[in-house]
């Protein structure tokens, strides 16, 4: 009997609040490594500020208040000896609005490897096979191997959130968190995005916030859906979608509300 | 069907009368403009040349030219915001990118909206206490490019916020998740796409310490100093040297029997630098925004 699987993402007792209101309830989930994880719910019901509490992000606004204990692979993230930056660099975001940085193709893709190392510490050599790594893990080698010297910016949407992910990868994260990471997409970027998201899919952890409940059901191995900042339901997707438990997540995937 | 009624009719005549008095006022801003350019330029025209430029004062500053006021005005201007280029841009960045919103930040905040509402005479008392006499540094270039400096901060604090304010909050987001620290992302992101609304704010702050008197008056400048015809590096830091603004204001109040053309030629150098240098700063700015795209 192997033992199962240790979870990726733990929470235990969680809340938030921005200021006096409180944005999450209670919130107790074990994340599976190397699945793909969508959060699902109404506007508003927290789960944008879940998916950044997983990498501190939250902090950066001010008036946030967080209890309760996040574990990521076994070590609490509020830990004081946990260094933020050494944090980011494991727990990469995507966003809504793909935000490539306003600098060449190349240059957006070793950012990573530029500012967690000295000047120095790669050759040129070593820079350029992890541009082409991680472009090919991203599928963006072929169209852009004679342009990375272009504008990042200057890309079609679709390539510029490949280019975001894609800028993650050098750094090997454990975890990557995708906010809405198609709603800026037409269907052609969502497609390619969701079967990035497959083949990304067992290397890394991806959590996904999704609007798009159709989304969740076909890019995603877990679905937790959550109301008002509570955790309500949490199962295989297939599981939630066919039978859910609770009749909250019954009447929300039948769009009785939302 | 579709008449119009008095009431309509009422409407539209005020809508017509609104529009002209609206046009008639935003007019009257361009005539006084060209009413002072072209008085300036034809009272000056007799003594506008190379060499009333490049000359100094003669016989009681009652004729020749202008070149150690021409010299002085530069030196103070350069001076002054060599000081408060980097002291006013470092403190935007500190105010903008790492302040958070507590007691501390808002009372800098409120000390710099303040001091840029201080009139400039008040400020030439205070440069005069402090540099002139506390800080013992004399009547003195480097006492009023002090002054000057401390006047013009507030105003590139602004707009240098102003500028770093513009770099779209997405890009600093993304920097932040891949682990970025403050320092890299101003470095990597944020100063490149603000530098030319930084640079160009400093530049504007040219023509006001080209312009202010009361000062450096106070601190610096001085009615006459002997300096060679052409000379560039006249004078020394520790010395009172001339000034534009201060030698138009003497040679138009208290030299009797000067040459009637010379205050207004004065007074076209004065201007003319000075939109010179802000047409530089709206090239820059156009040319460095033509290059950035996001």
């Amino acid at each position: 009997m192997s033992e199962p699987p240790q979870p990726c993402i733990t929470t235990r007792g969680l809340n938030l609040w921005y200021a006096d209101f409180q944005a999450l309830f209670d919130v107790n989930l074990d994340i599976t490594r190397g699945l793909i994880t969508s959060l699902i719910g109404p506007s508003g019901c927290g789960k944008t500020t879940l998916l950044r509490c997983f990498n501190r992000v939250n902090e950066r606004y001010g008036y946030v208040t967080t209890t309760g204990e996040i574990r990521i692979l076994g070590k609490n993230i509020y830990d004081p000896d946990v260094a933020l930056v050494e944090l980011r660099k494991s727990v990469g975001m995507v966003f809504q609005r793909p935000n490539p940085l306003p600098i060449s193709v190349y240059e957006n893709v070793v950012f990573g490897l530029r500012i967690h190392h000295p000047p120095g510490t790669f050759t040129r050599a070593e820079l350029d096979e992890a541009v082409e790594k991680a472009l090919i893990e991203v599928g963006l080698w072929k169209d852009l191997r004679d342009r990375l010297d272009r504008k990042a910016t200057s890309l079609q949407l679709e390539q510029q959130q490949k280019l975001c992910i894609a800028r993650l990868l050098p750094l090997k994260p454990d975890v990557i968190l995708m906010d809405e990471p198609c709603s800026a997409l037409d269907v052609e970027g969502t497609r390619a995005i969701e079967e990035l998201m497959f083949a990304l899919k067992g290397h890394y952890t991806i959590l996904v916030v999704t609007h798009n409940m159709a989304q969740a059901r076909r890019a995603s191995d877990e679905c937790i859906f959550m109301l008002l900042g509570k955790l309500i339901e949490h199962s295989r997707t297939e599981d939630l979608f066919l039978n859910p438990k609770n009749p909250k997540t019954a009447e929300y995937i039948e769009g009785r509300y939302g | 069907m579709f008449a119009e009624t008095p009431f309509v009719r009422s409407k539209r005549r005020s809508e017509a009368f609104a529009k002209w008095l609206f046009f008639a006022m935003s007019a009257a801003m361009v005539l006084p403009l060209l009413l002072i350019v072209g008085y300036l330029f034809v009272k000056a025209a007799p003594s506008l040349n190379i060499n009333f430029l490049l000359d100094v004062p003669r016989r009681g500053m009652t004729q020749g030219g202008i070149w150690p006021a021409f010299v002085g005005t530069v030196y103070l201007v350069f001076i002054s915001l060599a000081i408060s280029a980097p002291v006013g841009i470092l403190a935007a960045v500190y105010l903008n990118e790492y302040a958070r919103d507590n007691w501390l930040n808002r009372m800098i905040n409120l000390a710099v909206i303040n001091l840029a509402g201080v009139p400039s005479i008040v400020h030439a008392l205070f440069g005069l206490g402090a540099f002139v006499y506390a800080a013992r540094l004399g009547y003195s270039i480097l006492s009023a490019s002090l002054t000057l400096a401390i006047m013009t901060l507030p105003v590139i604090i602004a707009s240098t916020r102003e500028a770093l304010a513009s770099v779209p909050m997405s890009f600093r987001e993304a920097c932040w998740n891949v682990g970025a620290t403050r320092w890299q992302t101003i470095r990597a992101v944020v100063l490149p796409n603000s530098i030319s609304g930084i640079l160009t704010g400093v530049i504007l702050q040219v023509s006001r310490a080209a312009g202010e008197t009361a000062p450096i008056m106070f601190t610096g400048a001085v009615f006459f100093k002997a300096v060679q015809k052409g000379e560039v590096f006249a004078y020394h830091l520790n010395e009172q040297c001339m000034a534009l603004s201060m030698h138009l204001y003497t040679i138009s109040t208290q030299v009797p029997g000067v040459k009637e053309s010379i205050p207004f030629a004065t007074a076209v150098v004065l201007l003319a630098s000075v939109l010179l240098v802000n047409a530089a700063a709206i090239t820059l700015r156009a040319l460095m925004r033509s290059r950035k795209k996001w």
